[in-house]
């Protein structure tokens, strides 16, 4: 008995062999097997069990292949396109025009093959004085600081900023207290010297500003400038009835606010037509408040393209507060690395989060932050210079360690 | 169909509603509100746990369960949950589990490198409001294809690091010998299951218990045939997403486009081959030939911070400048606070150090970084002094003065509800100097002369040296 279990046994264990072979090459049929039908039962039951039943779950399986749909979406909201600068023939000197909004998806879903027809624009930022900036920002502009025009030109001829921001901080009473006049007289020469378009700021004085702002809108006329800014504690009625006829935009301001951009936009538009006027919700640079501005942004963009019409606004935000924050411009420890690097990233990172939130006009301190936005703008359209078709093998690379 | 909050009416009819007070709340309701706002864990209701509500438990467990998975990777000493998002926006609710980060090691640095990147991923620290940002991940990948050697990397990473690990790399062999090193206290994620090798890969995350990762190379259809092949055909229960990162800037298009429409589709219509942790390589940017070290270590900054910004819930990073990761750890704390509590410290009047009558008085804002820093500075200084901190809202000052939060009022309300005019000689406060636009209005209002300090408190000493002597006192004073 003993030899003929064992006969049986290695039957079994061929047998098995076979199976296993043939159920990896896909074959079924079993050929030239002499054993009766019950034994096979009996005595493979518990092997199947336990050892065939993997592998023929492994043998079923295929990868699927499906296709992922892109979400399907519109919104009924539309932003409104806002044009600033003119050229010659509408009237003014600019070397060309931009053009600001006039999105109905949110910022870079790409959704339902979604593009945004008019991409984000960088400018540079100018003051009327000396204030104190960072080291990294000297270090760029060294002696023309002293000289908005030239700090302009080299903005425009050198970094490639597509619009400037003229900052006449020296109007403020508790500073120079500059006449709107003689600021005027500036602006005068930035547009005569400076052929992109100009934005107009003032000391965030509210009554003083509005005074700087009825005269540069007056000799800037045709230029189609932009005004940058108007909050609530302005008298409204006093700046707007002055430039309604006029083809000047204008920043409506109302920080981290809602509730408050709607009420600044709902008397404006007493005034001044939709598509002349930006909406500024504020921005603070990485670890200063950003996440507040961020959300803001979002929750407009997204309440607008629902519908809201009183937010339906391109969005201008003044990235260059992200030198507000300390880790932007002290010295660290060398462990965080030089603030000159810092800075500029910081900048950087700060517009890039604003972009994502929907921000299209995006002032800034440092060229770096314009030339490395510009550099990411040609890839953010399916459009752009090159499309990269694989993801990078990073897996096994050999990366050298710094 | 859209993901939509719970209903807290739907949670508490399925609570014990005995209201025992078990869970620190002062009634099933008040639990039932705070499980829906995610506010405080299920498993806080100990009742729940009897036989008989085991029912009820698994129905409300079912309510408040994210429609992107939850997975989380563990070494015996820690762990790090990715992935559990509700939401689209960060204002529909707010983020759960910050992006993790990793940190790369590989099989060809000698245990001296490798050693020192543990030791600096393990030791990185921030402080920033009162919270340390760390790292929380070690990736290690096999350049040398050799099982042996990547062994001994495992090895050299499991006996000197305690943070939860990545195996990255396509040969199964080589993963098959990295989790050979692991024990079961382990759960690793493997990176990762490709066109090519997801039997084994699957195979072996089954075996082990691990979580893998599905790269679908760039392809986002061949990404999703994965993901359905292993949690469909194969069950396999804990996966996570690479949608793909460039190796430079030309590929944005393409990475922002996937890591989106896979997290919208995940939220807003349901869809299941999407609804896992994302995870995201900034580390791809090595891969591009040019370039000097600074601009690769620049781009991959940029490319970390857009995937964070944009649903990443894991990123493997190779750069360790302090001046790349400083600035990702800040904004991932930021764009994971909860958007519905503002970062804010009490309001009220602090003593710094053992201030009396003659000690200056300073005015900042009660947005916890700003009340950190000022505080610390004045600490710093030496200097006894008071330091009113008010109610912004969590507004730091530039933003609080634009916003008229930081206001004479609020200034002249803390005086008054803590009688401090009785505790100081002089009337004079010192403001900071980005709130001087707010000297003339709270002059008047509060009949306490004011002096505009300077523009950071970094300058505070320095300030205060010069400005507070009884001279200069009995000067403002008198003007």
């Amino acid at each position: 008995m003993g030899e003929k279990s064992k006969e049986k046994d290695e039957a079994f264990n061929h047998l098995l062999t076979m199976i296993l072979e043939a159920i990896s090459k896909g074959i079924i049929e079993l050929h030239d097997v002499e054993i009766e039908a019950e034994e096979l039962e009996i005595k493979l039951q518990p092997i199947m069990k336990s050892v065939l039943k993997p592998i023929l779950e492994k043998k079923v399986v295929e990868l699927s292949k499906i296709t992922f749909e892109e979400p399907k979406i519109s919104f009924p909201g539309k932003i409104v396109e806002v044009k600033i600068g003119a050229t010659k023939a509408e009237g003014g000197s600019r070397n060309k025009v931009i053009t600001l909004g006039g999105h109905t998806m949110p910022p870079y879903y790409y959704l339902a093959g979604y593009e945004a027809p008019n991409p984000p624009v960088f400018s540079g930022d100018v003051f009327d004085m000396r204030i104190s900036l960072p080291r990294a920002v000297r270090q760029v502009f060294g002696d023309v600081l002293d000289n908005p025009v030239e700090w302009a030109r080299i903005w425009v001829d050198k970094f490639g900023a597509e619009a400037i921001n003229i900052h006449l901080v020296s109007t403020d009473p508790s500073i120079k207290d500059t006449k709107p006049s003689e600021s005027a007289k500036l602006v005068e020469e930035l547009l005569q010297q400076i052929k992109v378009p100009i934005v107009v700021g003032g000391s965030g004085h509210p009554v003083k500003d509005v005074e700087v702002f009825k005269k540069v809108s007056d000799i800037a006329e045709g230029e189609r400038i932009v005004l940058n800014s108007l909050n609530l504690d302005m008298k409204l009625e006093d700046i707007c009835t002055h430039i309604a006829k006029k083809d000047i935009v204008v920043i409506d301001f109302s920080p981290m606010d809602l509730d408050k951009a709607r009420e600044i936009n709902r008397k404006v538009y007493d005034w001044i037509p939709k598509n002349r006027i930006l909406l500024d919700l504020n921005i603070g640079g990485i670890g200063y408040g950003t996440e507040y501005g961020f959300t803001a942004m979002e929750r407009a963009r997204l309440a607008a393209l629902l519908g809201d019409e009183e937010l339906q606004h391109p969005f201008n935000v003044g990235a260059s507060n992200a030198w507000g924050a300390r880790e932007a411009w002290v010295v660290m420890d060398p462990y965080w690395g030089p603030r000159e690097i810092r800075g500029p990233l910081w900048e950087t990172l700060t517009c890039i989060i604003c972009l994502l939130a929907g921000a299209d006009y995006f002032m800034t301190l440092h060229p770096t932050t314009v030339k490395t936005l510009k550099e990411m703008r040609e890839y953010l359209s399916s459009k752009g210079k090159r499309i990269f078709e694989e993801a990078a093998d990073w897996v096994s690379l050999k990366i050298p360690v710094v | 169909m859209p993901w939509k909050p719970p209903n807290p009416i739907e949670i508490y009819n399925l609570l014990p509603r005995t209201n025992c007070g078990k869970c620190g709340e002062v009634n099933c309701m008040a639990f039932a509100v705070k499980v829906s706002n995610f506010e405080v864990s299920l498993e806080e209701c100990s009742p729940l746990f009897e036989e008989k509500y085991l029912g009820n438990y698994q129905k409300i467990k079912a309510l408040v369960s994210p429609p992107v998975k939850e997975v989380i990777l563990k070494t015996p000493k820690r762990s790090v949950k990715i992935g559990g998002k509700y939401v689209v926006y960060r204002h529909e609710l707010r983020y759960m589990n910050p992006t993790a980060i990793a940190i790369d090691v590989d099989d060809s640095m000698n245990e001296e490198t490798i050693i020192k990147r543990l030791r600096f991923a393990e030791d990185f620290t921030y402080d920033y409001v009162g919270r340390q940002l760390k790292l929380d991940l070690i990736a290690i990948r096999s350049t040398s294809n050799n099982p042996k050697q990547y062994m001994k990397t495992v090895q050299i990473v499991v006996e000197n690091s305690s943070l939860p690990i990545i195996l990255c790399s396509y040969n199964p062999e080589i993963i098959e010998a990295g989790l050979s090193i692991l024990t079961q206290e382990y759960k690793p994620l493997i990176y990762a299951a490709t066109k090519d090798n997801w039997r084994e890969m699957a195979e072996l995350a089954k075996n082990f218990n691990a979580a893998l990762a599905v790269s679908g190379q760039g392809n986002i259809d061949t990404l999703v045939s994965i993901v359905k092949t292993l949690t469909e055909d194969l069950g396999i229960v804990d996966v996570a997403l690479d949608p793909g990162c460039p190796k430079d800037v030309s590929g944005l298009f393409h990475m922002i486009k996937a890591f989106t429409q896979l997290r919208y589709k995940a939220i807003n219509e349901g869809y299941k081959y999407s609804s896992y942790p994302l995870i995201g390589t900034p580390i791809s940017v090595w891969s591009y030939p040019e370039q000097d070290l600074t601009q690769k270590v620049w781009w991959e900054t940029i490319i970390a911070a857009i995937l964070i910004t944009r649903y990443a819930d894991l990123i493997i990073m190779h750069s360790t400048e302090g001046w790349s990761l400083l600035p990702l750890v800040i904004w991932r704390f930021q764009l994971y606070t909860d958007p519905r509590k503002p970062v804010a410290v009490e309001p009220g009047i602090r003593a710094i150090g053992n201030p009396d009558e003659n000690s200056p008085v300073f005015v900042t804002s009660n947005y916890a970084l700003t009340y950190s820093i000022v505080s610390n500075d004045i600490q710093k200084s030496g200097i006894n002094a008071w330091l009113i901190v008010i109610d912004t809202e969590g507004l730091a000052v530039d933003v609080s003065v634009a916003a008229k939060k930081f206001v004479g009022e609020k200034i002249v309300e803390l005086i008054k509800k803590n009688n401090f005019e009785e505790k100081v000689k002089h009337k004079i406060l010192i403001i900071p100097g980005k709130a001087s636009r707010i000297s003339g209005d709270l002059e008047e209002i509060s009949g306490w002369k004011v002096l505009v300090g300077p523009m950071d408190s970094s300058e505070i000493a320095a300030f205060i040296k010069k400005m507070w002597t009884p001279e200069k006192i009995r000067e403002i004073m008198e003007s």
